[in-house]
């Protein structure tokens, strides 16, 4: 069974009704468990739960450190291009946009990767925007083979390929994917993505699924929160990470919690998520799934980063740029978003070992 | 007559293997090692940056202690063989404790892969740790493909739940003529001194140690434990009784005649 059949089984759920439904005992009893399934899940995300974030946070503290100890891996991302084919009502790299664009070419993916790899860091993420015409796969795949030299672990946040074209990803270098759903809610997906390649939720969706076929390391998947009502996007991103979990067990599965910036656009998000709701998602899903990789991208501010990471995080991003170019070039163009948390490398790590946790800049090799 | 632990033609005193994975502060290592009389400590080189500017986990290991290169991430007896390839061609010797994990929901042992990837990396002149789920055929197993000892889990890792293989790993020690180390889930200094009471010939430990409030004197803690384990073991602790013993016997009348 695909995890759109999954989604589609619970689509439906009264969701507003089980949430008002769930009391502080049952709260109560969750935090008792050692093993959580999904009712429990959706009693955790439950308004009632979110008098218990002390009592959530304290517990997800406990198995992050207990699964992880108190290490937070670091990577930053690294965008080849901007070129996009998608009018995403929410993104910066909307087609619409007039954003200068840009892809840079080998030898300028490899000055970024010098520039990248000077701060010891040696996982990459490496990300494109929606155009199969401007940077196909066998563009990513040569600069996968660039990058290899220079990091010991790299990801993929692109547009959704096809089993066989992951495959082809995976042999020439790249061992993780990165890819969010953005939301769960199939309508709203549709009203939020105009035209494009994009506008195909089932392809996207199951893109994880495919990349597990093919022997992707890692998966790492999320929603964009702020789209849709967060209850709902949390809930189906935490049943999103398990179904691969369970039918990947090989694969180190891992959630983003990205919540909307500002941008280039101008749309605002309809359901703001503040800082007492990323708590309970957060907490929330460490309690589900204890071993699932959290990542915190610098969306989100230092302050807050540097109080969330003992709440159960294990991946942060440092030394951020999210313009092409923008880790070597000195005219790189527009970001896709703008970023809160503008530390260095050195300065997140400094960070980190302040806080008490050990900074990991390498966590696997691809052998 | 002192008492030694040989593996691979090394003679070791301290029975005590650690793990470096989970500290906050790797600085801390060399402290913990002292406290803990360690000899052998476990590494995952996948966290190795062989060649990077940075220092790396092995700084931080004194070059008397044998180092015992992990496979950790490994998920099948290809990638846990070129992973110790890798680590001999480093220069961290040819120890290796396999660890092969293709469920990152329990991170159990897959015994099967493992059986596998000993078989190999033994031929090839390693000496052969692999951690295992107690199973005492697979230990047999182990035993001809040429390990150079057997690592039964106490627990699945990073559990800290303490023996609950117990009955398991007792069978591995009676049956099993290679040393047997428990590895993974001993949470408490009570329950490595257990495994080592029992006749277990050493216990690895990395995460009750790592995220203790202060790991050094927890380090310290276990090594104690685990001289006490060991010490019982071989002064021979008593016949465990079902009933208490009457200091009149009932049937003392019996002599008397």
């Amino acid at each position: 069974m695909s995890f759109y059949q999954q989604y589609s089984k619970y689509k439906n759920l009264p969701f507003d009704e089980m949430w008002a439904k769930v009391t502080a005992s049952r709260v109560e009893r969750v935090l008792q468990k050692t093993s959580l399934n999904e009712d429990d899940l959706l009693a955790l995300l439950s308004p009632a739960a979110g008098e218990y974030l002390e009592e959530m946070a304290q517990k997800s503290h406990r198995l992050t450190v207990q699964h992880f100890g108190k290490v937070i891996q670091l990577y930053t991302p690294m965008y080849l291009a901007n070129y996009c084919e998608n009018e995403c009502l929410y993104c910066g790299f909307n087609l619409k946009n007039r954003i200068r664009r840009n892809k840079l070419t080998l030898e300028e993916v490899e000055a970024e990767a010098q520039a990248i790899a000077e701060t010891g860091l040696r996982h990459l993420l490496i990300l494109t925007g929606e155009a199969r015409n401007s940077t196909p796969v066998s563009y990513i795949r040569d600069c996968v083979e660039v990058l290899r030299r220079y990091f010991t672990a790299i990801s993929i946040e692109i547009y959704p390929l096809t089993q066989e074209e992951y495959g082809e990803l995976i042999a020439a270098g790249a061992d993780g994917l990165t890819i969010y759903q953005e939301t769960y809610n199939e309508e709203l997906y549709d009203q939020l993505h105009l035209r494009g390649p994009k506008k195909d939720y089932r392809f996207r969706l199951e893109a994880p699924e495919r990349a597990g076929e093919a022997k992707m390391r890692a998966i790492n998947v999320g929603p964009l929160l702020g789209l849709d009502d967060w209850r709902r996007d949390a809930f189906f991103a935490g049943l999103h990470a398990a179904y691969l979990q369970e039918r990947f067990l090989e694969a180190e599965v891992s959630v983003s919690l990205p919540r909307m910036r500002p941008h280039a656009g101008g749309y605002q998000p309809s359901h703001l998520v503040n800082d007492r709701e990323l708590v309970q998602v957060m907490t929330a899903l460490r309690l589900f799934m204890p071993r699932l990789g959290i990542t915190m991208s610098t969306r989100e501010n230092a302050n807050l980063r540097d109080n969330l990471i003992r709440l159960g995080v294990t991946k942060m991003s440092a030394g951020v740029s999210t313009s092409v170019g923008g880790h070597s070039q000195e005219e790189a163009g527009e970001g896709q978003f703008e970023i809160s948390d503008q530390r260095s490398v050195e300065e997140m790590r400094e960070a980190l070992r302040w806080l008490g946790y050990q900074p990991i800049l390498k966590d696997w090799q691809n052998i | 007559m002192a008492d030694f632990l040989e593996i691979g033609g090394v003679r070791l005193k301290n029975r005590l293997f650690l793990g470096t994975g989970k500290f906050p502060d790797r600085s801390v290592i060399p402290r913990v090692i002292e406290a803990a009389e360690n000899e052998v400590i476990t590494v995952a080189l996948r966290r190795v940056d062989i060649g990077g500017k940075e220092k790396n986990i092995l700084d931080y290991i004194p070059k008397t202690n044998i180092l015992l290169p992990n496979t950790s991430g490994a998920r099948n007896s290809e990638e846990a063989v070129r992973i110790a390839r890798l680590a001999r061609e480093s220069g961290c010797g040819n120890w290796v404790k396999i660890e092969v994990i293709s469920d990152n929901k329990y991170l159990l042992p897959d015994n099967y892969e493992t059986v596998k990837a000993t078989e190999i990396l033994a031929k090839e002149g390693f000496v052969v740790l692999p951690y295992m789920s107690p199973d005492l055929m697979v230990a047999k197993a182990l035993v001809e493909a040429g390990a150079a000892a057997v690592m039964p889990l106490g627990a699945p890792i990073g559990t800290n739940r303490g023996l609950k293989t117990k009955e398991l790993v007792r069978i591995l020690i009676d049956e099993i003529k290679l040393p047997i180390v428990v590895d993974a889930g001993i949470g408490k200094p009570s329950e490595a001194a257990e495994a080592m009471e029992m006749g277990a010939a050493a216990v690895l430990v990395n995460t009750a140690i790592a995220t203790a409030g202060d790991s050094v004197d927890m380090a310290e803690a276990f090594n104690l434990a685990v001289k006490a384990g060991r010490k019982a073991f071989l002064s021979g602790t008593g016949a465990v009784n079902e009933y208490a013993e009457a200091s009149s016997p009932l049937t003392g009348f019996l002599n008397s005649f």
